[in-house]
């Protein structure tokens, strides 16, 4: 959908004139890397994308970025890119934050804005630690993780972010990784394809506060047996030879077993439209990174997009009633006149 | 003459004298609060409001949406001052008190006057009823309400019968007794029918048997007062001499609702409302949402912080951002508010005070956050305030925080108060072509020149004049860039650590705010002006009853002067040489003391305060002791 009249651009045009100051080797250079080289692909304004975040490590992405950016307050991104978003159709408004940021002190706005299916495309680091703070644990962070703020090992049971985002009704859930700038382009590419809310959890190595904490399933030597690659009307398969896959028991829950074993035609396929919680039987599939982990699109389904919504309000309601007359609004109660 | 009077209906019609006329009157309706009390109320005032009445009301509702029915918890009462002169307050103590139940009469007969009329359903007066009240005897035969004049009124059996031939359920005709109070009291004080007919019409036409009910229970009332020998001749209230023009009757909230719908009209920019309900504000979000046609966008947010941080989004993409709360959601904003103070970006937070501190006295009035908008904040962080004064005030005072938030680019903070926003008033309509043009432009072209020569936008840079920094919106090509809460550079806008910067930028910032002070009006002193012995500052709600009370002094032959502010962050520039013209300073506060405060650190000047924190407004005849005692002093 590239429109003609659009400048073509380059990587280095996405790329703000600020110093990158993130700790050599973090994963969010990546990410980065990602969404300056998709930009150009697809065919969009600079002055017409916003990136909107929270506080964090990954929240300081605006400023890298040659585009129109709001750095804003911890966990509240989603909120202030809804009113962007309700403000400005016109503008494609990208939000980013880390796991801390989104699912600890903003997740009330995060499952509010997916639930309402805001146009708004939300880039999620999960590093399973708060890096900014310098290093204590965090909603994704494993039970026992020890850190500064639990010397004894944290209590806290995990989010699951997929579970979380699907059960927040979010009409477009997927989960990528740093490791793989292919597939972060792409996810990204499809995220900002889809008309609504788009959630996105991409594992994110800081390997300051929490290195390798994705390894045992990103790393290039563990890919194929423990990424389980999710795409639409194809079978669910991994492994180096696709041997394995995911097939739904008849005891209604999900199952990884061996291909030869149960037969070709007994591999679930994956349907992203499903709307009877496929995909929330398949974010169940693994807890934190050292299981078979999907990775892709779990959900992409069309619904409503509230900011239409709220605009197609506004025009029947001016089509009915005309534009508003001010004079008319302060005489519309019961008036007397004195002589 | 005996006191009490028995409502017995008399079969002829006895011959009527003449209404008597009376200056003003005052009027407490009270009940359990699923009698319809405030709607009872309501639809006298604006009978009151059409007839030309000046007028103000009190409204008093229990926090429990459904207290357990006759406890004194669920008592619920609306006070009208209705008067053929200017008045400001709902009055000090009500002339008549009308009480559909045992638990309300138990409840407010000790704000009745000495001597006032008592109007009792006397149907709810049972055993059971007396004892939820907390009533070991019955007071309308023991004596108790000597000196009252007492009339016993079987509103609900009457209510009863006059529905009966429509086939109405006798537990659905009790619902309609409010409109045979409603009904009789419009007799005794010669309110016209029409209004409140065409008013049931409205709103029950749909369900006939509703309505039919509603006009047979208020006609039937009407007709009680007519026939029963009850009352001897029914009053009048004369229309007040009010300035040629068309009226309406308004309250605050709707008034500051309008107010926002005109500011964004002059602003020429789409109105962005983010809230979250909260009493006494929610009602802004109600009529905001009505107004569609006017391009007003609203969004109910999840929570405070939702509800201001979808408003400074949308105030970045170009619009006038908005969010509306009381007390204990001015909290949760405060840091979006910083974030707002350092984006310097136009925002307007509403605040309709209530009774704190916590979930303190919700539907109560409070005027205890000035020092929360003030200082409420992290970090130096200046924010201009504005206070609503009386309801229809709130329309202007709305406009006006929009001028400023637009033309220094800042967040600012409206005060109002439950008083006000559910208090009404009739107001002058003005002529719109009379309002400001608040209208703003976004930068569209680069303004500055880089060391290379290139021509850049660098967003922090000042208008010289306002020390306003230019507002580029997301989608204006070439004028890309980054604005968030971390310190940013001088001009550039880029990230700052550096400590000169900073301070620099903190007195910036200050240095703006203070700015507005030469972009005020002076303050208006009223009174004695020129040889006052003792000048009253107030600000907000308590300007109605401080009026009064001047007004009173006055009368009484004292100097006193009178100065109300409207702008409390900057103060305006001559508030210091004013106060210190006076010998003796007093500041009325539904708070202990926060503007006083306040003006004494600012200006060393010795004011002193009048405290009330019960959760109603001060009366007149208080501060008309209050201001006696300090000039005797
Ligand atoms: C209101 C508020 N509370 C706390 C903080 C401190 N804080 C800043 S970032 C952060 C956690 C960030 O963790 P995460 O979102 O996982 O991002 P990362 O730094 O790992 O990218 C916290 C607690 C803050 N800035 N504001
Ligand atoms: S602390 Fe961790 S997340 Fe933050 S920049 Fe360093 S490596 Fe990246």
């Amino acid at each position: 959908m590239t429109d003609t009249s659009v400048p073509t651009t380059t990587r280095k045009d996405w790329a703000s004139d600020q110093e990158v100051r993130w700790c050599p080797g973090c994963g969010d250079y990546s990410i980065l890397a990602a969404v300056q080289l998709l930009m150009p692909e697809l065919g969009v304004r600079r002055e017409n994308t916003v990136f909107v975040s929270g506080i964090g490590c990954a929240a300081r992405f605006p400023y890298y970025m040659n585009t129109y950016g709001l750095h804003g307050i911890h966990g509240r991104a989603p909120a202030i890119a809804t009113g962007l978003a309700m403000a400005r159709p016109d503008l494609d408004v990208w939000v980013v934050g880390g796991d801390g940021d989104m699912l600890s002190i903003g997740g009330n706005h995060l499952i509010h804005a997916l639930r309402r299916n805001v146009n708004i495309k939300i880039l999620m680091f999960n590093n399973q630690i708060y890096g900014l703070t310098k290093g204590q644990y965090s909603p994704t962070s494993e039970v026992g993780k020890v850190t500064k703020s639990t010397p004894f090992g944290s209590l806290d049971t995990p989010f699951n972010p997929i579970s979380v985002a699907l059960g927040a009704e979010a009409t477009f859930v997927a989960r990528t990784h740093d490791m793989d700038r292919q597939h972060m382009m792409e996810t990204f590419r499809r995220a900002h394809e889809h008309k609504g809310a788009a959630f996105i959890e991409i594992y994110q190595n800081c390997n300051v506060f929490n290195d390798g904490a994705f390894e045992s399933i990103t790393a290039k030597s563990n890919r194929d047996d423990m990424l389980i690659p999710l795409e639409h009307g194809q079978p669910i398969r991994f492994g180096k030879e696709r041997e394995k896959g995911v097939m739904l028991g008849t005891d209604g829950r999900l199952h990884l077993v061996e291909v030869a074993e149960v037969g070709e035609d007994r591999i679930l396929v994956h349907d992203e439209k499903n709307d009877r919680g496929l995909g929330f039987m398949l974010s169940r599939l693994s807890h934190g990174p050292h299981e078979p982990t999907p990775i892709g699109v779990f959900r992409a389904v069309e619904h409503p997009e509230y900011v239409e919504e709220t605009d197609r309000q506004l025009l029947a309601a001016q089509s009915q009633k005309g534009p508003g007359d001010l004079r008319a609004l302060l005489h519309s109660g019961a008036t007397w006149t004195v002589e | 003459m005996s006191p009490r009077n028995k409502g017995v209906l008399v079969s002829d019609t006895a011959e009527r004298t003449a209404p008597e006329e009376l200056d003003r009157v005052i009027i407490r309706f009270a009940g359990d609060s699923g009698d319809g009390m405030q709607l009872t109320g309501d639809r006298f005032t604006s009978a009151s409001a059409l007839l030309g009445n000046d007028l103000a009301t009190l409204p008093e509702f229990p926090a429990e949406i459904r207290a357990p029915a006759g406890t004194l918890a669920g008592v619920s009462a609306f006070q009208v001052h209705i008067s053929d002169h200017d008045i400001t307050t709902p009055g000090d103590a009500p002339n008549v008190l009308v009480a559909m139940n045992p638990a309300a009469l138990r409840n407010e007969l000790p704000k009745l006057e000495p001597g006032g009329t008592i109007i009792v359903n006397v149907d709810t007066f049972d055993e059971r009823n007396l004892a939820k009240a907390g009533y070991d005897s019955n007071p309308l035969v023991d004596g108790s309400l000597k000196g009252y004049t007492v009339y016993e009124v079987p509103m609900t059996s009457l209510t009863k019968q006059a529905c009966e031939p429509l086939g109405v359920k006798p537990r659905d005709a009790d619902r309609s007794k409010n409109f045979f109070a409603l009904g009789l009291l419009s007799w005794m004080y010669t309110r016209p029918e029409r209004p409140t007919l065409d008013w049931i019409e409205a709103k029950f036409g749909k369900n006939e048997l509703v309505r039919d009910a509603n006009v047979a229970a208020f006609k039937a009332g009407h007709a009680f007062g007519e026939t029963a020998e009850l009352f001897d001749h029914p009053y009048e209230v004369r229309p007040a001499p009010q300035k040629p023009g068309i009226y309406t009757n308004i309250n605050g909230n709707t008034a500051m609702a309008w107010g926002l719908v005109a500011a964004s009209q002059l602003a020429k920019l789409p109105l962005f409302l983010g809230s979250y309900p909260i009493t006494p504000a929610s009602d802004i979000l109600h009529e905001l949402s009505k107004h569609k046609n006017f391009g007003v966008r609203t969004l109910q947010a999840e929570d405070e912080i939702a509800g201001i941080g979808a408003a400074l989004g949308a105030a970045y993409g170009g619009h006038l951002g908005c969010t509306t709360t009381s007390g204990p959601g001015v909290a949760l904003k405060a840091e979006t508010i910083g974030l707002a103070i350092s984006l310097e970006l136009p925002l307007l937070i509403i605040d309709i005070q209530r009774g704190g501190p916590s979930t303190g006295l919700p539907t109560k009035t409070e005027q205890a956050d000035l020092l929360l908008a003030m200082y409420g904040h992290h970090g130096e962080s200046p924010l201009p305030i504005v206070a609503a004064y009386s309801p229809s005030h709130c329309f202007f005072a709305a406009i006006e925080a929009a001028r400023i938030a637009l033309k220094y680019r800042t967040p600012v903070m409206v005060l109002s108060d439950g008083y006000l926003a559910n208090g009404a008033e009739p107001w002058l309509l003005p002529d719109v072509s009379t309002l400001p043009d608040i209208s703003v432009e976004f930068a569209t072209t680069p303004n500055h020149v880089d060391d290379d020569g290139k021509e850049v936008f660098w967003p922090y840079l000042r208008d010289p004049e306002t020390l306003a920094r230019p507002w580029a919106v997301p989608g204006t090509p070439g004028l890309m860039h980054r604005i968030g809460g971390i310190e940013k550079a001088d001009g550039s806008g880029n990230i700052s650590y550096d400590p000169d910067n900073h301070e620099r930028m903190v007195r910036l910032r200050a240095a703006k705010v203070a700015g507005i002070a030469k972009d005020i009006p002076p303050v208006e002193v009223t009174g004695d002006v020129a040889d006052a012995d003792l000048l009253v500052v107030g600000w907000g709600s308590t300007w109605g009853a401080i009026s009064g009370a001047v007004d009173r002094v006055r009368a009484r032959g004292r100097r006193i002067a009178q100065a109300h502010l409207v702008h409390l962050n900057p103060f305006p520039s001559d508030l210091g040489d004013v106060l210190r013209r006076y010998p003796k300073v007093l500041c009325p506060e539904m708070n202990l003391g926060q503007l006083s405060k306040l003006l004494r650190a600012e200006y060393l000047v010795d004011v002193r305060s009048v405290s009330k924190v019960k959760g109603v407004p001060f009366t007149a005849g208080e501060l008309e002791t209050a201001i006696l005692e300090t000039l005797d002093d």
